[in-house]
């Protein structure tokens, strides 16, 4: 089954109503509404709580004061790095000073969020206002601080190099030099974030339920912060909305209150946030400033690359230096820089934080790379395939070590890939040859076009593991237990089709649960494209476990040798001979040699019935259950790649942005499924385009954020995509992993700012040096490049 | 201050509820915490996104727009109302599981709503048209694409068969 478009068991269920997402459980629980930060900054110098107590149906208050022990330190810093010399996390609740419109205050525990808001229209609280700092710019000033004791805004400062860019750029035949741009997007799941708690006092258990992308890492954060034991803890992932990074930076303040207040009240306790919330509470990504410099010979070939870039870390870096770590290291896509430096400094401002979005970091490095490889083709006068090809790495340099260290702490190394098969895969696709004459037609009838392209390489697959657990029930039926979360990525499916691959069972007995720190405690998450290679790998290591024991059970049960077994469609045969065979239930009920007959079934296993009398009924290496566990860890990231290309045509009047042609070549190594695989690539796209043509966050110099609504922050629309996005799949399979697998899950999102900003900058003949692109800024540009205002 | 409460009326997928809720509680939340329907989804709660719509005599509405005491006098229809008679899919849901039309399936009962209705409007779409009919509704993960098949598969599945 692996391989096959196959339809998703998810979805009967979904589409009938009946998912289960956070708000849709505990019915009666209390309802949570959080006070948040109307400034940018700001010392909070009194909080008055007063006329909230009577409010009928307020339940409690909370603020900084109520908090103690590991509640009232900061929220911990959770990936550090020696680079960051000046990390600060906020408080679960403002303690004296905000740093960001929409930060935590108050926290208001009541019978219905209806009334938990009016109590928050009741609390007064007094603030100093103190001047923020808003934007990269005003973060590089550092005429105004965000944190007191942190110099110049920098949190940190990193440099990587390979070999001596600035000497190779400096004896170039040629040299440019580029200043570049990418606003502020964010996910923007359609469900928000939410948590509901409930504290069983009989059995001092906490069960937590959370919209969260990591259930054990959330699991370990409360149990840590509230004083409990790990095992007094259940985190269990639901259905959830989408994630696309966003819901995986944990402990959300919310996280850890929600529990917080249900073992104090002794009630179920509920936060559901909402869309304004999510806008100005939860975290977003991409703002960087970006300068290149470029050495290269006439062929367009890199001799030497040099990139500074100033990241825009929000208010707080939880998340470490992980977002610009990647762009640094991921800005080298598929090409060899020959000698490559690059030093980056994360800046605090008075915004909102910022952790991955999908892509991480990757769409502004491939889009400095891009816009680099761009430059370079004009001024040369060279196609820009060709530019590109010259640099490509090839096919017979695998496994290529880029000389940096990646994300993961862990070497750069690309483990596979061909990228001239697939620039010539697109080259097709896109009808790049064919482009020239389609442009003439065009401007012979009034019409502008542009076409761009854009490559990238992705890490995908992180570690440190993944692991799953594998259970035959006695009637045949296959239990699965991953212990990531799924927001859509169809992992129910996914795994099932490896599991009945591997195992030979039918695809409809096994059953795959997710996220329950109940049935797999151990396991890291989903995000940075790891779900299939991590879990999928586990997945299938456990199922050939699981295998493994059956064949030698049924061995011995059928009196023949392992290796004369086989196991097709639940039944374990004899090879040659598959009348001669043993249900997989049946030898689910011989591996639990029994004391008591609970059913017919489990009579065979009970003790007059069954086994050699001189030997354990258990050997000493054996396990009763038909079960297998299995973790897989790797030694490094496996390295996905891509290109996309668009065709867009600009309008001369309106200077509105269309799109006409998308296409895509993907590379992902082997494919579980391809149908969610192209869906992925789909949803990626549709955010590509969004972040590329409509999405930014508005902050005003106050560090309001103006568009904090669906109707002023524009996401496409089905209106706003092409018809179709043409993919084609190349599978150059990965020989880290059993299954030869890649990630998936971010591709689509990567390569968009860059190819639009190449596309566009073909259309209009000047070139395009921020991204996203609205039609008033591209009017803006027409005019500064002297075209004529329309009459 | 006792909020004051209001008896209503409502008949969702032919069975008709009574519920006493305040004037300012949404049609949304009604349906989702005083009904326990929780298909119908909340995604934005101002009209926006088109996750929250339900069919309001048989036209499809906002229900984060709508509040529960003026919803009396209408039959209304929610996700979980879309399945056939014998229980299997709706025509609708069941283009939706063969084109892939949804991953995380938040947005999914808006679409599903949204389509029953215009589908009755427009039994056979174009591919632009299909593209038209969902151009109100907003999914983070799909890019639509898959989504607009399932417009069209859906026509052909409720075409009268020949
Ligand atoms: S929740 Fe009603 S339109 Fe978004
Ligand atoms: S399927 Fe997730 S928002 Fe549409």
């Amino acid at each position: 089954m692996i391989g096959e478009k196959v339809q998703r068991v998810e979805d009967e269920r979904l589409l009938r109503g009946q998912g289960r997402y956070v708000d849709d459980l505990v019915p009666g629980a209390l309802e949570v509404a959080v006070l948040r930060s109307p400034h940018a900054h700001a010392r909070i110098v009194e909080l008055d709580l007063d006329p909230v107590l009577d409010v009928e149906g307020v339940v409690a208050v909370y603020t900084y004061d109520d908090l103690s022990g590991p509640m009232a330190e900061p929220l911990p810093l959770l990936i550090p790095h020696p680079a960051l010399t000046q990390g600060r996390t906020q408080y679960a609740l403002a303690k004296d000073e905000v740093n960001y419109v929409g930060e935590a205050v108050a926290f208001v525990v009541a019978e219905s969020r209806y009334v938990a808001e009016d109590a928050l229209a009741l609390i007064r609280v007094t603030y100093e206002v103190l001047p923020p700092v808003v934007g990269v710019d005003a973060a590089r000033r550092a005429d105004r601080l965000v944190h007191d004791d942190v110099p110049g805004n920098v949190a940190a400062r990193m440099e990587q190099s390979v070999g001596d860019a600035a000497a190779a750029i400096e004896a170039a035949p040629h040299r440019l030099s580029l200043d570049l741009t990418v606003e502020r997007s964010a996910s923007m799941p359609m469900e928000g974030r939410g948590t509901v708690a409930r504290w069983d006092p009989d059995t001092k258990r906490l069960h937590v339920w959370s919209s969260t992308q990591t259930s054990t890492g959330l699991r370990a954060a409360v149990a840590a912060k509230l004083g409990l034991d790990l095992v007094q803890v259940d985190v269990i992932t639901p259905d959830v909305g989408g994630g696309f990074g966003v819901k995986i930076m944990h402990p959300w303040p919310e996280e850890l209150l929600v529990p917080m207040a249900a073992m104090a009240l002794g009630r179920p306790v509920k936060f559901t946030e909402d869309r304004r919330e999510h806008f100005i509470s939860s975290a977003h990504e991409r703002g960087q400033v970006q300068h290149v410099d470029v050495g290269f010979d006439d062929e367009g070939r890199l001799l030497g690359l040099s990139v500074q870039f100033w990241h825009d870390n929000g208010a707080y870096t939880p998340y470490g230096l992980i977002v610009p770590i990647i762009t640094s290291t991921q800005l080298l896509g598929p090409y060899k820089p020959r000698a490559y430096s690059v030093v980056f400094e994360s800046l605090y401002t008075n915004t909102v934080i910022v952790t991955p979005y999908r892509g991480a970091g990757r769409p502004q490095g491939v889009y400095a790379m891009e816009r680099t490889m761009d430059a370079i083709a004009a001024y040369l006068g060279k196609d820009r395939t060709e530019v590109r090809a010259t640099n490509f790495i090839q096919p017979d340099e695998f496994p290529y070590d880029q000389g940096l260290t990646f994300q993961d702490g862990r070497p750069l190394i690309y483990d596979s890939g061909d990228y001239p098969a697939s620039l010539e895969k697109l080259k097709a696709l896109v009808g790049w040859d064919e482009f020239e004459s389609f442009r003439q037609e065009a401007r012979a009838s009034g019409r502008r076009v542009g076409i761009g392209l854009a490559c990238y390489v992705e890490g995908t697959g992180v570690g440190p593991y993944e692991g799953a657990h594998i259970h035959v029930e006695t009637s045949g039926k296959v239990k699965v237990a991953i212990g990531l979360t799924s927001q859509g990525q169809g992992h129910q499916t996914a795994f099932a089709q490896v599991v009945a691959d591997e195992l030979g069972v039918p695809f409809e007995d096994v059953e795959v649960t997710t996220g329950d720190t109940r049935r797999m405690p151990y396991a890291v998450g989903t995000f940075a494209s790891r779900a299939a290679v991590m879990s999928g790998s586990a997945v299938a290591l456990a199922a050939r476990q699981t295998r493994a024991k059956a064949l030698r059970i049924a061995a011995e049960a059928l009196e023949v040798s392992e290796e004369d077994l086989e196991i097709v469609d639940g039944q374990v045969q004899v090879k040659g001979a598959p009348a001669t065979k043993v249900a997989l239930g049946t030898i689910a009920v011989l591996s639990n040699p029994l004391r008591y007959a609970f059913d017919e079934a489990s009579k065979l296993a009970t003790q007059f019935t069954v086994g050699d009398t001189s030997k354990p009924p258990i050997a000493d290496d054996e396990e009763p259950g038909l079960e297998g566990k299995d973790f897989y860890s790797p030694e490094r990231s496996t390295f996905a790649s891509g290109m996309h290309a668009v065709i867009v045509e600009t309008d001369p009047d309106t200077c509105e942005i269309k799109v006409l042609k998308y296409a895509v070549v993907h590379d992902c190594g082997n494919l579980i499924n391809p149908l969610i695989v192209e869906g992925q690539i789909h949803g990626g796209v549709a955010q590509g385009i969004g972040g590329a043509l409509y999405e930014r966050m508005a902050y005003d110099e106050h560090g309001q954020l103006q568009n904090a609504s669906f109707m002023d922050f524009l996401m496409p629309y089905s209106t706003e995509m092409p018809a179709t996005i043409d993919i084609d799949h190349l599978e150059t399979p990965s020989p880290l992993n059993p299954l030869g697998l890649k990630g998936a899950g971010e591709a689509g999102v990567i390569p968009s700012a860059a190819v639009f900003a190449s596309a566009i900058e073909d259309a209009e003949g000047f070139p395009i040096h921020a991204m996203p692109i609205s039609p008033s800024e591209l009017y803006d540009l027409r005019l500064q490049h002297g075209h004529e205002e329309p009459s | 201050m006792t909020e004051p409460l209001h008896d209503v009326r409502l008949s969702v997928n032919g069975v008709v509820h009574q519920v006493a809720v305040p004037a300012r509680r949404l049609l949304s939340d009604a349906l989702r915490h005083d009904l326990r329907l929780t298909g119908t989804h909340v995604g934005c709660e101002h009209g926006v996104c088109g996750s929250c719509t339900v069919l309001v005599d048989g036209r499809p509405m906002r229900s984060c727009l709508m509040l529960a005491v003026s919803a009396s006098d209408y039959e209304i229809t929610t996700v979980e109302g879309l399945a056939d008679e014998d229980g299997s899919l709706g025509p609708v849901q069941q283009a939706f599981k063969e084109c892939h039309g949804l991953q995380c399936g938040f947005c999914t009962p808006g679409f599903l709503t949204t389509i029953t209705a215009g589908l009755e409007e427009n039994p056979s779409p174009t591919a632009e048209e299909a593209r038209e009919m969902i151009a109100g509704n907003l999914c983070r993960c799909t890019g639509y694409q898959n989504i607009v098949a399932s417009v069209l598969r859906a026509a052909e599945l409720k075409a009268p068969q020949p």
